[in-house]
């Protein structure tokens, strides 16, 4: 409206370097947010795609067969056809895949009725007791859940002792059901919670509309609730698939057998790099595929 | 200006008695100083107590309080591990079987010994210097830790009569089913070999390590076999205790220290150990220095410290092997008596039956050429094929 006075310029003064950078960055608000977002995300690019480039580049390589030394930029698909060469690699690839979905599955069955009860039944001091119930298993140690399952399930353990009596005898730490358990016990609160957000967003007028036009239980379950919760059963299911498919400490400490994070371990540890980061490739595409279909389901909008 | 050419000079010429000595390779450390104060060293388990399960056990506080290198350890579940561990660049060296040293030395990863500058090299028996495992063309990368055989392992109460034989693991797996508890590395597959060796000569295996297909295959196989018993599989020392003591297994392939561990626990476990007769693999270890070590002293005042009379015989009596000197043994007589006869310290012979870990390789580790046999990536992925499967 009225603008300075011309007639009383100051002197020009000389003005820091700091403060010429913020009048010139004053009037580019774009630049300011570039900048901004610049170094967390230049920090991921380097830090976590660098690495992870580093890692796929490593596939490639191949390495001395007597001194078992990789030799960096040595070009090959050694390591590809060996993956592709033994059956080993294929059957643990659906042996993880496969307890993946059965911990996913088993997750999702489980997670429903305990989110339905606290997100519709239960009154609000219940419910926040339950938040904290299904929470409170993150803050304890994820390797520390990991031996206390193991000391339920070993020879003469807890399982044992409670089923000795009907004539079971425990199998220990070798079956591959032990890791179905301990996974799904593991991942469950992170089944729960989206699922329970899930719940509490659908509004109780929904489910009375569908009980005014005739609609039973079973019915609107199916045709109402379902719908509605479905992309935020997905989103938990994110979470549980892909946390099962990379874990390899369960399958090691609790069953004996192994999965695909096993394989790339052994292999890294014991100097096979190419093969483990050829392997690593799987699991990658693996979740990256996931994320695809989950996203055209409408998860990421229930996360 | 005068004196610093002087002291020039006598450098120059230290340098030149250096470079043609016989007895300081290239490489080495010429000169041993101060320690750096810190010490970063990968280990098998049990080789660096510091009186935390035992005090009784304690050769590390006296090395601290003695050079002031403080020591860190990282243990090695296999030989195949250690090599990758020491590749990292974050230690200074560590105690190598032969299936270790001998990739590390060809790969330059450690650094030739001067023996000169370890005061306790002298004592060290003769029959242990010098061996393919710890040396190249003559030259020393290393001195001896101790050796000793892998041993079969029973639970007394569950598994009567006493084996004297690898049978029970092999032929006989099933009178044990699910209880077997099995060394989880592809070194394993040179103990299916050594059985083969002895139950089928037809196949003329003559060195468990150095197997060509019919001779590797059949050693899968067996394998194979011993895997449908249901074995379980043990990579870490104190995994295999915990299986022993709640009783998920009761006879198996381990180490002394872990049948040691388990009898001499609280509550004193039914374990016992032996060798069988028909032989078995085993170690000798040996201390290696990085080549880029980063406190190279530290280091040799360390390799020196383990072929002291206190370290060593300390050190092969807690882990259930053979000592390197008679210092060693005589003083491992007062923690245990009769020590170095049970391990066999000086009896060359009973070492004849025992085959040090070794790496598999290519051309047999032999001269002839026409002779080709798997090498160690082999052996790596039929190991893989066979636990993953």
């Amino acid at each position: 409206m009225t603008a300075p006075n011309p007639v009383t310029i100051d002197p020009p003064v000389e003005r820091s370097l700091g403060r010429r950078v913020a009048s010139w960055l004053y009037s580019r608000p774009r630049t300011q947010l570039r900048l901004l977002l610049a170094w967390p995300l230049g920090w991921m690019t380097a830090a976590y795609f660098g690495s992870l480039l580093i890692l796929l580049l490593g596939a490639f390589w191949t390495k001395d067969s007597l001194t078992g030394k990789v030799i960096p930029f040595s070009w090959s698909l050694d390591a590809f056809g060996n993956l592709f060469g033994a059956e080993v690699y294929r059957t643990v690839a659906f042996r993880t895949i496969g307890i993946a979905v059965l911990v996913t599955l088993t997750a999702a069955l489980l997670a429903f009725p305990i989110a339905y009860y606290m997100a519709r039944i239960a009154s609000p001091r219940t419910r926040r007791l339950l938040v904290v119930a299904v929470v409170m298993p993150l803050w304890a140690a994820y390797l520390v859940k990991i031996f206390a399952w193991r000391t339920i399930l070993q020879g003469n353990g807890v399982l044992e002792w409670v089923l000795s009596p009907f004539g079971f005898e425990s199998s220990g730490l070798v079956e591959l059901v032990n890791s179905w358990l301990v996974l799904t016990y593991l991942w469950l609160p992170y089944m729960i919670l989206p699922v329970f957000a899930g719940l509490e967003r659908i509004p109780n007028s929904l489910l009375e509309a569908s009980a005014d036009l005739g609609g039973r239980a079973g019915v609107t379950f199916r045709r109402v609730v379902l719908p509605l919760v479905f992309p935020a059963l997905v989103a938990g299911s994110i979470f549980t698939f892909s946390l099962s498919l990379g874990d390899y400490i369960v399958p090691d400490l609790v069953s004996d057998t192994k999965f695909i994070g096993n394989i790339i371990y052994d292999n890294s540890t014991l100097g096979n790099v190419p093969l483990a980061a050829a392997y690593a490739l799987l699991p990658i595409v693996v979740v990256i595929g996931y994320l695809l279909v989950a996203r055209r389901l409408g998860a990421f909008e229930s996360l | 200006m005068k004196t610093f050419r002087i002291t020039a000079l006598l450098a120059g010429i230290g340098l030149l008695a250096a470079a043609c000595g016989t007895s300081v390779p290239s490489g080495a450390l010429t000169e041993l100083g101060d320690g750096e104060g810190e010490l970063n060293l990968v280990i098998w388990v049990g080789y660096a107590e510091r009186g935390e399960v035992d005090p009784g056990y304690d050769w590390v506080t006296p090395f601290e309080d003695e050079t002031g290198c403080m020591v860190s350890t990282t243990n090695m579940n296999s030989s195949a591990e250690g090599v990758q561990l020491l590749r990292s660049g974050e230690y200074d060296g560590g105690s190598f079987s032969g299936n270790a040293s001998v990739p590390l030395m060809l790969a330059g990863d450690v650094a030739p010994v001067n023996t000169d500058l370890l005061s306790n090299y002298a004592n060290v028996f003769a029959g242990l210097k010098d061996k393919t495992h710890n040396s190249l063309d003559g030259v020393a990368y290393g001195v001896p830790h101790g050796r000793g055989p892998n041993v079969l392992m029973w639970n007394t109460e569950e598994v009567t009569p006493a084996p004297t034989s690898w049978d029970i693991i092999w032929e006989d797996a099933g009178d044990y089913a699910g209880k077997i508890s099995i060394f989880g590395v592809s070194d394993f597959i040179a103990d299916a070999a050594l059985h083969l060796m002895v139950k089928n000569p037809d196949l003329g295996i003559t060195n468990p390590y150095q197997l060509n297909q019919e001779q590797f295959d059949a050693a899968i196989a067996l394998l194979e076999e011993q895997k449908s018993h249901g074995v379980i599989y043990w990579s870490d020392a104190f995994d295999q205790i915990t299986t022993f003591a709640s009783g998920d297994a009761v006879v198996g392939t381990s180490w002394q220290f872990q049948a040691n561990t388990l009898a001499g626990g609280d509550p004193p476990e039914p374990i016992e150990a032996t060798v069988p007769a028909e032989g078995s693999t085993g170690w000798s270890d040996t201390w290696m220095i990085a080549k880029n070590a980063a406190h190279p002293n530290c280091m040799y005042l360390w390799m020196n410290h383990m072929m002291s009379a206190e370290a060593n015989g300390q050190a092969t009596v807690w882990f259930g092997e053979a000592p390197t000197s008679q210092a060693a043994c005589d003083y491992a007589e007062g923690l245990s008596p009769g020590h170095c006869e049970q391990t066999h310290a000086t009896d060359e012979a009973y070492y004849d039956k025992i085959w040090y870990w070794a790496t598999p390789r290519a051309d047999c580790g032999d001269e002839d050429a026409a002779t080709t046999c798997k090498d160690q990536d082999a052996w790596l992925a039929a190991w893989a094929a066979l636990t993953g499967s």
